[in-house]
């Protein structure tokens, strides 16, 4: 066994180790441990990425003596490790992009507690990328949610703690469901680990034994999961949550927490249900349907939006949206198109929310629409980032968005019940998108007659200006060398299957 | 009358409190308990008037007088909850009818899995009792999460509930009224409290311990023991109050205790996942099998696993009670 394949094992265990130490850590060395964990993490994963494109399998990582069915696993392929290094990429910039706002909006005291939240969140998602256990899944799902809940509330306003407790509930029901679920699946399989549970499934569903059970036990992790996502009729808790919490914070939970969950769903259906399954089930159509509600849903209640950071949170809705249509159409090029959303997304979303901040700063931070006039004049950079976002989320070429969009499209043609739906959202979204970011983007840039505001230069907050610089050119990245992340996330998918 | 003593001696004996106390001239608590007065200030809130704010609220809210739909939408989300919750239990109930029958030999779920774990427990991971092996030895990764679940969980409620301003603001507490406060609704230095506790505790902390040091013997564990410890602490506290507690429980030892068990099991752990997952045999004897010192890493990390519990299990009454130890 080569020294590399510890990587999964070692990242899990770091972040993990990192946040026990940050308790005893002051707020400062707390806050330079965590930039050196993520860092790390992020370049261990992209050896691992290397070393498994090269190898071009995956592998079974056991976690102590035991073998397969009776003790832990994690597993690791080329999607995953890519995954974890993306993830790690994108955590960085919000952490760094947001560093000034948390010093001012959390107690001096509290702020090693944040790095606990967030090394142990980063934990979590590793865990949820890597796991081969369902339990395990379940486990670190739970330590997901409370983590999340206390990024939202650790800027202690009425709204943020409100916010939190509204996560709090909607998300233990989420996880409830889940567990209902993974408890009918082992009452059926007798088994925890993944392999397992979907050969003995297999054997199960070819019988015709449990067909009720199995379909309920799909419907309720998918639902579960789904509500913790935001998917559209259960999305209640978002706007607040993102639109109240520190900056860091909505851009970790909108761009990664979410993403996460959609990713164990992904995983759930190929690697425990099988994706067969999953398409003979009606269950996807369920998922494909709420997709399209949230698409449209999402971007009205973005244009009714008179607050800048909740407008944002609002069109996250919409992108999660499109993430379920591509599970929901059920082809392999529309979950690649599913999956390269969910990179996409995540790049283009924590950076609109870490250059909304820097608007709004410039804007004496008033979040309503009048006061913006002209702040990307007053404040370049996050004007810059800003547009940079909105395009990559409208869709236009060059940017990250625009591939996952034609992607969709295209792979919409092969479906044919699904095409003419898929189709006409598409646009139907694309053109609300364009109303409401552009909307943003006009009136910044719309010079203010009289600006009483003072301007923020690029070097008065460097580490703010580099983040959006790196947030840009990951979108940049994206959209222009598609392909080969495309090839990777195919290849990712089969070694999933 | 041919007593020995005087009146007055004879009332300080025990037994001549005794029948005082009997025919109920004395009453032993007098001035020991802290009485706390009927305040008159505290105003009598009738129904009718928590009636009335509430429907003043609702007002302000939802602005009622304009906005009729409201009204019907709250009868609807009223209606359809029932419904939807109707809904969800007939279903699963359904469902429960088509899954296998319980304690059926040929269920699914009595199968290699569970074969192993009872026929060669014992022998490889040398716990007596198999629940322990079982989550400690070979599940040990999903119980290293579960006892992070417990700290973060703490760490969140230290954001919520600490307090740590001095200044004012926004309504909340400072640290002296939340010292000042903690005792507003209970009598200080209740004797009958105190007396039981001082009996019981000790009693329960021991058993706490011996659950948590048989855990690979029998019944119990950490989980369980830490949280028998950690109600002990709770009934303490609230005997003697936070004075007495702090002479040896304050935030520095929960956060050195926690700190100090959870680096233990990360790194004992990790030599075992890495040694496990390398293929190198692991150098932890697993001892006889039914003495105090035996199942190697399981009995360190029961222990871990108590401490863990027991201080969140306080630490989450401390911080809901008064925002602090």
């Amino acid at each position: 066994m080569d020294f590399v394949q510890n990587i999964p094992f070692f990242s899990i265990i770091l972040s993990m180790f990192s946040g026990i130490v940050s308790s005893v850590l002051s707020g400062k060395n707390a806050k330079r441990l965590n930039t050196f964990v993520v860092f790390f993490v992020g370049v261990m994963s992209f050896v691992l990425f290397l070393y498994l494109m090269q190898k071009g399998e995956s592998y079974i990582y056991r976690m102590g003596h035991f073998p397969a069915p009776w003790g832990n696993e994690i597993r690791a392929g080329v999607l995953e490790a890519f995954m974890a290094f993306f993830f790690c990429v994108i955590m960085l910039c919000s952490l760094i992009g947001g560093r000034k706002h948390l010093i001012k909006e959390i107690e001096e005291n509290k702020v090693n507690l944040y790095y606990i939240l967030v090394n142990l969140l980063l934990s979590s998602l590793l865990a949820l990328i890597y796991t081969n256990d369902l339990f395990t899944a379940y486990v670190f799902v739970e330590i997901n949610t409370i983590s999340a809940c206390g990024l939202i509330m650790i800027r202690q306003t009425g709204r943020t703690i409100e916010a939190a407790t509204r996560y709090m509930i909607m998300s233990l029901l989420g996880s409830g469901l889940l567990l209902i679920g993974i408890c009918l699946l082992y009452d059926l399989t007798g088994h925890l680990l993944m392999s397992y549970i979907q050969m003995e499934i297999a054997i199960i569903v070819e019988q015709g034994m449990y067909t009720v059970p199995i379909i309920l036990a799909i419907a309720f992790i998918s639902i579960g999961l789904a509500i913790k996502s935001a998917l559209y009729p259960f999305h209640s808790w978002l706007p607040d949550a993102y639109g109240y919490s520190t900056v860091s914070s909505s851009a970790i939970l909108s761009s990664l927490v979410s993403k996460g969950y959609i990713f164990l769903l992904i995983k759930i259906f190929y690697r425990i249900i099988g994706f067969a399954i999953i398409r003979d089930s009606k269950i996807i159509h369920i998922l494909f349907a709420f997709g399209i509600c949230g698409m449209i849903m999402g971007s009205l209640g973005a244009i009714k939006e008179n607050d800048i950071r909740r407008m944002i949170a609002f069109s996250s809705v919409a992108q999660i949206g499109y993430i379920y249509i591509g599970i929901g159409l059920g082809t392999k090029l529309a979950m690649t198109a599913g999956i390269f959303h969910i990179f996409s997304h995540a790049a283009s979303k924590a950076l609109l929310f870490i250059s909304a901040v820097g608007i709004t700063d410039a804007s004496n931070e008033s979040k309503k629409f009048a006061d913006l006039t002209g702040a990307g004049y007053r404040n370049m950079i996050a004007g810059v980032g800003f547009t940079i976002g909105s395009l990559s989320m409208v869709g236009v070429p060059l940017f990250s968005g625009f591939i996952s969009k034609f992607m969709f499209a295209q792979s919409s043609l092969q479906v044919p019940g699904k095409m003419l739906p898929a189709l006409i959202v598409l646009g139907i979204s694309t053109i609300l998108n364009t109303i409401y970011f552009m909307k943003t983007v006009i009136r910044i840039y719309t010079p203010a007659k009289e600006s009483t505001y003072e301007k923020i230069r690029f070097f008065t907050n460097l580490s703010y200006s580099v983040s959006i610089i790196c947030f840009g050119i990951v979108n940049v990245t994206l959209g222009l060398w598609s392909q080969p992340i495309v090839e990777m996330i195919q290849t990712g998918l089969d070694m999933l299957a | 009358m041919s007593r020995r003593k005087s009146e007055e001696e004879y009332a300080k004996t025990k037994a001549g409190k005794f029948f005082r106390w009997l025919s109920g001239e004395e009453d032993p608590f007098l001035g020991k308990i802290e009485m706390k007065e009927e305040s008159s200030k505290e105003s009598k809130v009738t129904l009718e008037e928590i009636d009335e704010d509430h429907k003043l609220l609702l007002e302000k809210v939802y602005d009622m007088e304009r906005n009729r739909e409201i009204k019907y939408f709250q009868y609807f989300y009223r209606f359809m909850s029932v419904v939807f919750c109707i809904i969800l239990i007939s279903v699963l109930i359904y469902t429960v009818s088509f899954l296998p029958k319980t304690g059926n030999a040929n269920n699914p779920d009595n199968n290699v899995v569970s074969r192993r774990y009872i026929e060669k427990g014992l022998q490889e991971t040398g716990a007596v009792n198999i629940v322990t092996g079982m989550i400690l030895d070979y599940r040990a990764f999903d119980t290293f999460g579960e006892s992070n679940v417990l700290f973060i969980s703490t760490i969140t409620v230290f954001i919520l509930m600490r307090i740590e301003r001095n200044k004012k603001r926004d309504g909340s507490l400072t640290k002296e009224e939340a010292e000042a406060n903690d005792r507003v609704y209970e009598p200080k230095n209740d004797a009958i409290l105190q007396g039981v506790a001082s009996i019981l505790v000790p009693f329960i902390i021991i058993f706490g311990i011996y659950i948590i040091l048989n855990g690979h013997l029998s019944p119990g564990g950490g989980f369980s023991g830490g949280s028998i410890i950690g109600g002990g602490l709770i009934l303490y506290l609230n005997a003697f109050g936070f004075k007495k507690t702090e002479r040896f429980f304050t935030e520095k030892t929960y956060k050195w205790v926690c700190f100090c068990s959870l680096t233990f099991y990360c790194l004992a752990k990790s030599y075992s996942f890495y040694t496990g997952a390398n293929h190198i045999p692991s150098k932890i004897p697993l001892g006889t099998p039914g003495a105090i010192l035996s199942s190697g890493l399981i009995l360190p990390l029961n222990i871990c696993v108590g401490l863990i519990v027991a201080c969140t299990i306080y630490a989450f009454y401390a911080l809901f009670r008064k925002g602090g130890f």
